[in-house]
């Protein structure tokens, strides 16, 4: 033991790293935004909890991660299944790497992606206005940045669900089907139940992820009130560090929570019980 | 087993659904950047017009680009191969409170890790005006990539057996870790070594609050020319950008393809 204790320090040189450069900063930014100042009469934190402006910028966000990650779970679970359940067809292995290719794509891409296919000069615009005359853009406001979100969301929970799909023991399907089961009743008392700890687990993913996307609504308008956007408003545009230190407290935190949730849900499942 | 027919019809067109929403705007951002004038559409012609305009106005970005990656990439192959050795070592409580620690910058915003890197090293003012800066925020970014990688490279070879045997014989702690550790780990290094670079050459949340004028990386010039460019010089500095990243992650799926059964990759860029 003795001797696997003289490793222990090969691992400082990146626990420094996080200490100096992570927790200690994030330790001073908590700190911002709970010291009052700039004739502020309350700390930050107090200040993001009352007035509207914030939390409806928190609602706006949590409503829209939620819609994303939704509408995600509910496309990627046939497309997965589809592909966990056909190991080869011809074309399987682009058509995966077309799938997975857009997990390299940060959001600021995305969100110009979403601009060429929804916003003033893209195709769905274009397509609609020869159909039916009437102009549709959708990319600057909410609805592109939904958008943005399916495409950045639906690559990372395809993996995920596959595997989960690919874990489920035949022998229970194929018992059920013997047994005269429909193949919507195999699918509702026996695939969902087995694949609710890989859902709730790429949900939370899901929603963590889109709670703090940043770049993707960067790129489709600075106007969008959602809380990455009103963390750099109060930064770069109001000078207001003390509110967005406290904003960013309270996002990072609340994105850690959910995911560690997630997580810790995903390895029980893991284990199978 | 035989699947439903209506299962397997529902499933393919949702599978091609979904692919076509994936691929068909980068198709389109593709097109766009070599066509002549996109509102006039393709029968205005081809040209590598705009490719020549964005290496004119960018070729700074992306040079800079490849240079944080790659000093990302010694950063975080340097300490965290001998951090994912140490987790490997010692299975216990404290690793996985170590791996969950080394991993909150990933879990938190970006946008949170930049303004506490601003608020506590901002006033070191070489620091600031430095490249080095965003390369500190993409080490704190990737390292958890690193090692997740490279730690799945560990398992299954006994290593732990094998690094004792090789001390009873006598053997230094240095040499056990380059002749033992670092070639079993081998693949694992790789993968992260790619997962490293790809996500560094596209890292944006962090990189625009961490910038300055004079070390603006891609993505960077990406937001930059999609705020101000025209349609066709932005499509083509996003084509240069897709063409950087295609070797990189055809890599990452032919080694995802070789060593596990179903090829999902351990990577996701800063949305």
């Amino acid at each position: 033991m003795g001797r696997r204790r003289a490793w222990l320090v090969i691992a400082a040189p990146a626990v420094v790293l996080f200490l100096a450069f992570w927790l200690l900063p994030m330790v001073k930014l908590a700190g911002i935004g709970a010291a009052t100042s700039q004739g502020m009469d309350a700390s930050a934190y107090w200040l993001v909890v009352t007035q509207p402006r914030y939390w409806q910028s928190l609602i706006n966000t949590v409503a829209l991660s939620l819609g994303a990650t939704l509408a995600t779970l509910v496309i990627a679970l046939p497309v997965s299944r589809f592909l966990a359940r056909h190991p080869d067809f011809p074309g399987r292995r682009v058509l995966m790497s077309l799938l997975l290719f857009p997990l390299a794509f940060p959001g600021v891409v995305v969100g110009f992606l979403v601009i060429l296919a929804t916003g003033r000069q893209g195709v769905l615009n274009t397509l609609s206005k020869a159909l039916s005359g009437e102009p549709v853009v959708l990319a600057y406001g909410m609805a592109g940045l939904f958008i943005g979100y399916l495409y950045f969301l639906l690559p990372r929970t395809i993996g995920v669900l596959m595997a989960a799909v690919e874990g489920i023991d035949k022998h229970w399907l194929e018992a059920a089907q013997t047994l005269g089961a429909s193949p919507w009743r195999r699918f509702v008392d026996i695939e969902l139940p087995a694949l609710t700890g890989a859902l709730t687990a790429a949900g939370a993913m899901c929603f963590a992820t889109a709670m703090g996307a940043f770049g993707t609504v960067f790129t489709l308008g600075t106007r969008i009130d959602v809380l990455p956007i009103t963390i750099y408003d109060e930064f770069t545009n109001y000078a207001n560090l003390p509110v967005a230190a406290a904003l960013s407290v309270v996002l990072g935190l609340a994105t850690w929570a959910v995911l560690y949730l997630a997580n810790s849900l995903a390895a029980r499942t893991a284990r199978g019980n | 087993m035989r699947h439903s027919r209506c299962d397997t019809r529902l499933g393919l067109a949702a599978t091609l659904a979904v692919a076509a929403f994936l691929i068909g705007p980068v198709l389109l951002s593709i097109t766009a950047g070599v066509t002549r004038n996109y509102f006039v559409g393709l029968s205005s012609g081809l040209t590598l017009d705009w490719i020549a305009q964005v290496w004119d106005l960018y070729a700074d970005t992306i040079w800079r680009s490849y240079g944080v990656a790659l000093a990302t990439l010694a950063i975080t192959t340097t300490i965290g191969v001998p951090a994912a050795w140490v987790l490997t070592l010692f299975p216990g409580r404290l690793s996985r409170l170590l791996e969950e620690l080394l991993t909150l910058p990933v879990a938190v915003p970006g946008l949170a890790t930049a303004l506490a890197l601003i608020v506590s090293w901002g006033s070191v003012g070489w620091l600031r005006s430095s490249v080095l800066f965003i390369v500190i925020g993409h080490v704190l970014f990737t390292l958890p990539f690193m090692v997740r990688a490279v730690r799945a490279g560990m398992q299954g070879a006994d290593l732990v057996v094998l690094d004792e045997a090789a001390a009873t014989l006598g053997a230094s702690r240095r040499r056990r870790f380059f002749d033992i550790i670092v070639p079993a780990a081998r693949s694992g290094i790789v993968t992260g070594a790619l997962t490293v670079v790809t996500l560094s050459i596209g890292e944006f949340n962090l990189t625009w609050l961490l910038h300055t004028p004079l070390t603006k990386t891609l993505p960077v010039g990406l937001a930059d020319s999609y705020a101000s460019m025209r349609l066709e010089v932005a499509s083509a500095y996003t084509l240069v950008f897709l063409l950087m990243l295609l070797p990189l992650m055809v890599g990452l799926q032919w080694i995802a393809a070789r060593s596990t059964r179903h090829g999902s990759l351990g990577l996701g860029a800063s949305t």
